[in-house]
């Protein structure tokens, strides 16, 4: 199956592939079957509340940990068995801030080209366009601490792109940031997608954030309740827009965690 | 630079891998600078020790000569490996601490999605966290010198840096080790309690083991499978120019198991992330 995925035209290999992921932590149930694919050069949105199995998917794709059963790829390669390969081609923003606040932003940055095996001079030239791209050039000598929730973000995400990722995730990226921040947030993530050719994966629980035509999925409980275009899911459940679609799709749950 | 050029794939070779623990030891080096009280509370703590206890101690505990010491010794002298190996203890369950405040605050996560291998990922961090401590050391030894506690010759001062390496190795080892089985960060008191201050105090850090067996035979075969008595006493003899053998074969055999169970609890398809969930 892998020699099949390696021969076939770049252009019809997903960016992302999870398949029939499942994961227990003891008795409780935080990813049933979970399949979906990804194409390059697209957005997609995972829509979940929180307790969704959101944080458990990303932890697999990530390789924090293996599921029980099935498989993740990345570009074809199997994060559990090349996760070198895998994880040179994925770019993550986590949810929770992880840029050192002591460290200056170059500083952050150069740790993690390191950290990807890339020299110091190379990583200082990509870091120079990569934070040009999330339009902080200026601030690279500044230290993380003095930037705001929102910098911080672009800070992350120029950070993510610093080796040249195909992928990237972003685990509620826009949390705790203002209406502007976010927008911001999402313009550039946006932009990546149009102007690079990079597949997104966004994790949100933030209707607001979709457009028409964005690749949606939905999950809860641990389950792939909705799986494509979100105009396709508003018309397949006969709802106004796709926050009304989410409701009905997930019975109006306000809790999304275990039964 | 153009796209083209950004998007080139590399594999990740043994440069590569260079680069990566490179950039680790540099950024744990550069966080340690910067948090300057955990520099201070790391050169004060000894120094209480020396300055207070060993000088109260001074005529009540005499030591008589025994390997590495060929004369009497004060007890300032004898006590000096013992609180240097302390040094190395704190800053290993420190490290083993800043992982779990790491792995909740996602920095830990950042680490660990690096396409080096863990168990590579995991040594680097150790190494990182065992040349800290070996700044601490020597500049805990510049203090030192000045109360007059120095080694019989200037070689000293460069026979101890393998043996410190070693044994900062294995503390930072086990402090990983505890890191993977601590659930929560409130858990450092019952480090301290349950792990610093037992392997400090059954060791021979603060008297030897001749003067325990006397006193009380059971606490000398504590002392005696104490892995940490073994970093005093490397770290005693190197001070002086010797190896000691057998504490080198323990402290170099309780590094590979320590790391080895580290690199099983981190391991992504079994071990503690998996089971507690992300």
């Amino acid at each position: 199956m892998t020699a099949f995925a390696e021969a076939t035209p770049k252009a019809t290999i997903s960016a992302l592939s999870v398949e029939n992921v499942s994961h227990t932590y003891g008795a409780r149930v935080a990813l049933n079957d979970v399949s979906f694919a990804i194409a390059p050069a697209s957005f997609t949105v995972l829509l979940g509340l929180n307790g969704a199995g959101k944080s458990t998917l990303f932890s697999v794709i990530t390789h924090l940990y293996v599921s029980r059963s099935g498989t993740v790829s990345i570009f074809g390669r199997d994060v559990a068995r090349e996760s070198g390969a895998a994880l040179a081609r994925l770019g993550v923003v986590f949810q929770q801030r992880t840029l050192d606040p002591d460290l200056s932003v170059a500083q952050n940055l150069a740790y993690h080209g390191a950290l990807h095996g890339l020299g110091r001079r190379e990583t200082r030239a990509r870091g120079a366009i990569q934070l040009a791209r999330v339009g902080l050039a200026d601030r690279a000598s500044d230290k993380a601490r003095f930037l705001s929730g929102g910098q911080m973000r672009r800070v992350e995400i120029a950070r993510s792109l610093l080796h040249s990722p195909r992928m990237l995730l972003l685990d509620e990226p826009t949390a705790g940031l203002d209406i502007k921040a976010r927008a911001g947030i999402l313009e550039v993530v946006r932009g990546l997608v149009a102007d690079q050719g990079i597949g997104v994966l966004w994790a949100t629980h933030l209707v607001d954030e979709i457009r028409d035509d964005d690749h949606v999925i939905v999950l809860h409980r641990g389950r792939v309740l909705a799986d494509g275009s979100s105009r396709s899911i508003i018309s397949a459940t006969g709802a106004r827009s796709i926050g009304e679609a989410f409701t009905s799709l997930t019975g109006g749950d306000e809790e999304g965690g275990e039964r | 630079m153009n796209e083209a050029v950004l998007a080139t794939e590399r594999p990740f070779g043994w440069t590569q891998r260079l680069i990566c623990l490179y950039g680790i030891v540099w950024r744990e080096s550069l966080r340690f600078l910067h948090q300057r009280e955990r520099f201070i509370s790391a050169l004060v703590r000894p120094m209480v020790w020396l300055f207070i206890f060993a000088a109260g101690f001074r005529q009540t505990l005499g030591v008589s000569i025994m390997p590495p010491y060929d004369t009497y010794v004060l007890y300032e002298v004898y006590i000096t490996p013992g609180l240097i190996a302390m040094i190395q203890l704190f800053n290993g369950m420190q490290s083993s601490l800043s992982m779990v405040y790491d792995r909740e605050m996602g920095s830990m996560r950042m680490l660990l999605v690096s396409p080096a291998p863990r168990w590579f990922l995991l040594t680097s961090k150790l190494i990182a966290g065992a040349a800290v401590s070996i700044l601490q050391v020597y500049a805990f030894l510049v203090v030192a010198y000045f109360w007059e506690i120095e080694p019989p010759t200037w070689w000293g001062y460069l026979t101890v840096l393998p043996a410190l390496a070693l044994s900062g190795l294995m503390l930072g080892a086990l402090g990983m080790l505890l890191s993977s089985l601590i659930r929560q960060l409130e858990n450092f008191a019952g480090v301290m309690n349950f792990v610093i201050f037992p392997m400090f105090f059954a060791s021979s850090a603060l008297y030897p083991l001749w003067r325990v067996q006397q006193g009380s035979p059971w606490l000398a075969t504590v002392c005696a499978l104490n892995p940490f008595t073994y970093s005093v006493e490397l770290i005693r003899f190197a001070f002086y120019q010797q190896v000691n053998w057998l504490a080198l074969a323990v402290v170099a055999g309780c590094t590979v198991v320590f790391l080895g169970g580290a690199v099983i609890a981190y391991d992504p398809a079994r071990g503690m992330l998996m089971r507690r969930g992300g």
